[in-house]
């Protein structure tokens, strides 16, 4: 395991900030982690860097205990915070070495071919750079050193979607080689396109973790019909959306029950499919919420 | 030392107008000198008959008219302000950026740990004020050379040394301090600076103040002290060591136990 925690939990003063998580992330797996501001996802990743102290609970990390011991594994971890701040008066190529040399590594070759890659200037400052250019920097300083375990909290915030496209395609070749990576994100669709396993987490807590097919399987579909302009009688459903003379709606429940309601309308055509990681993940909120 | 030399060399800009402009007046106090002993020397006697204010700064003591007691006097402020706020401001400042400006998290990312950031930053607060003196103490020998009065003796040494400690002290007390901060406060830090000179000044003021000898460094940077006695108040400078080791142990004690702000 890359990453394993036990009842791991933190709290700020009587603040909640995650409570009894249990996770466990292999060797070369592409994790997601998913919730939205303020689940806690931010928390579980600064007490596994060690930047805050957890409150009770177990966590290794690449087989070392947190709290203390972050010294013997950080050097094997590229770390990517939510927010990219550099120091302002030094230049994107000074930035980049001074995370090298923290490090004690010579990291030149592969940093310069990171920055070409993701068309980054070493020559600027970082005070004169944009939210976007200061995330290529944070890739560059997680990646250059080429670590076993690649930790992103909401990584593409501010890239645009060709630097996306490009910094997936490095991530992908960093696990095809091997490197496992903890992907924190509320964009579900890059959760959904790029890792195998996933976590859902709702008020510091986990609400849900397996495969992203398995989560996928809660028995919820999208149904939309054609022809219909309201909700047909009868039919419990959540999510309604109307438009022109369709309408779509989220459906959980007996499948011969909902296709003899349908039988009676005159439909032009329909769809029946499975609902995206999005409408997963408020399946799994809305479960919580009721219970 | 990656994180020593990336201090100082962030560092070199204020550095170098701070230690340009107190070096500047330096010079120009003792460039002054010669022009105005006559007129000290003529006005001595009231400089040190003008009751409180003259003990205050050490003048009933001291002969203004004397190239050291007018250094003593005049130099002495001028570091004991300038040095001791500088000093405040490196020590106050250097820990407590990292989480102000937000880049705590990319620093504590990396595999150093945090007694290694902290002793780092602390080396580079130490050299720079010990930079700063050394600055100073060369441009007042140089100014001494250039009017005239060759080289200077025993007590420039143990002032300048005295004026070292002081800073080497405030620096490490507002070090310490600085670990308990989350975003930062130059405004304590200079405020911790002032209060501790205008402590010094009340204790001059009163003989039964005579107690905060032991609560403020400035104590034993007295000129009138210094140059009249040709030596330092060890006493008093162990015990600021003392309250620096104090400071800086529970600094890093604070801080490794510390949760980084986001």
């Amino acid at each position: 395991m890359v990453i394993e925690t036990k009842g791991l939990t933190k709290y700020y003063g009587k603040a909640r900030g995650i409570i009894d998580l249990n996770l466990s992330i292999k060797e070369g797996e592409y994790f997601g982690f998913i919730g939205p501001n303020g689940a806690g996802k931010s928390t579980t990743i600064r007490t596994l860097l060690g930047l805050i102290g957890k409150t009770s609970g177990h966590a290794l990390v690449l087989g070392r205990e947190v709290g203390g011991k972050e010294k013997e594994y950080l050097n094997e971890i590229g770390y990517m915070p939510s927010e990219a701040m550099f120091y302002g008066r030094m230049r994107v190529g000074e930035m980049i070495s001074y995370s090298a040399a923290l490090r004690k590594q010579d990291c030149r070759a592969e940093a310069g071919k990171l920055c070409e890659r993701l068309d980054l200037d070493p020559g600027k400052r970082i005070e004169e750079l944009s939210l976007g250019n200061r995330k290529k920097v944070a890739i560059v300083c997680a990646m250059q050193h080429r670590p076993k375990l690649y930790i992103l909290d909401e990584p593409t915030s501010g890239l645009d979607p060709l630097m996306q496209k490009e910094f997936f395609t490095l991530l992908e070749e960093r696990n095809r080689e091997g490197a496992a990576i903890f992907l924190s994100s509320h964009v579900l669709s890059e959760v959904q396109r790029h890792c195998s396993r996933a976590a859902i987490i709702k008020e510091g807590r986990l609400a849900a973790l397996g495969k992203v097919e398995e989560l996928a399987k809660t028995g919820t579909r999208r149904v939309t019909l054609h022809g219909a302009a309201t909700l047909p009688e009868g039919l419990e459903a959540k999510n309604v959306s109307v438009f022109g003379d369709s309408v779509s709606f989220l459906y959980q429940g007996e499948i011969q029950a909902l296709i003899k309601i349908l039988a009676r309308l005159p439909l032009r055509d329909l769809t029946i499919t499975e609902p995206d990681l999005e409408e997963i993940f408020l399946h799994y909120y809305e479960k919580e919420e009721q219970v | 030392m990656t994180i020593l030399k990336k201090e100082i060399r962030q560092g070199l800009l204020p550095f170098g107008i701070w230690t340009g402009a107190t070096a500047f007046l330096v010079a120009v106090c003792v460039f002054l000198f010669p022009e105005i002993q006559e007129e000290i020397n003529s006005v001595s006697d009231m400089f040190a008959n003008m009751g409180s204010f003259s003990a205050a700064f050490g003048m009933d003591r001291l002969s203004m008219g004397e190239p050291m007691g007018f250094y003593g006097i005049e130099c002495g402020n001028i570091l004991g302000i300038g040095g001791g706020f500088f000093a405040a401001f490196l020590g106050i400042s250097i820990l407590a950026k990292e989480e102000k400006e937000r880049t705590a998290e990319f620093l504590f990312s990396h595999p150093v740990s945090r007694f290694t950031v902290l002793l780092q930053k602390l080396l580079a607060v130490l050299v720079q004020v010990l930079a700063f003196n050394g600055v100073i103490a060369a441009c007042g020998l140089l100014s001494f050379f250039a009017i005239g009065e060759g080289l200077p003796g025993n007590e420039f040494w143990l002032l300048h040394l005295a004026f070292l400690l002081m800073q080497a002290e405030l620096a490490c007390i507002c070090f310490g301090i600085s670990a308990y901060l989350r975003r930062g406060s130059l405004g304590l830090g200079l405020g911790i600076a002032a209060l501790l000179y205008f402590l010094n000044l009340l204790r001059n003021l009163s003989k039964s103040a005579g107690f905060l000898k032991y609560a403020t460094p400035y104590a034993y940077t007295e000129a009138a002290e210094i140059v009249t006695g040709q030596t330092l108040a060890w006493g008093l400078i162990g015990l600021g060591i003392l309250i620096s080791v104090l400071f800086v142990g529970l600094g890093f004690y604070i801080y490794g136990k510390k949760d980084i702000a986001a």
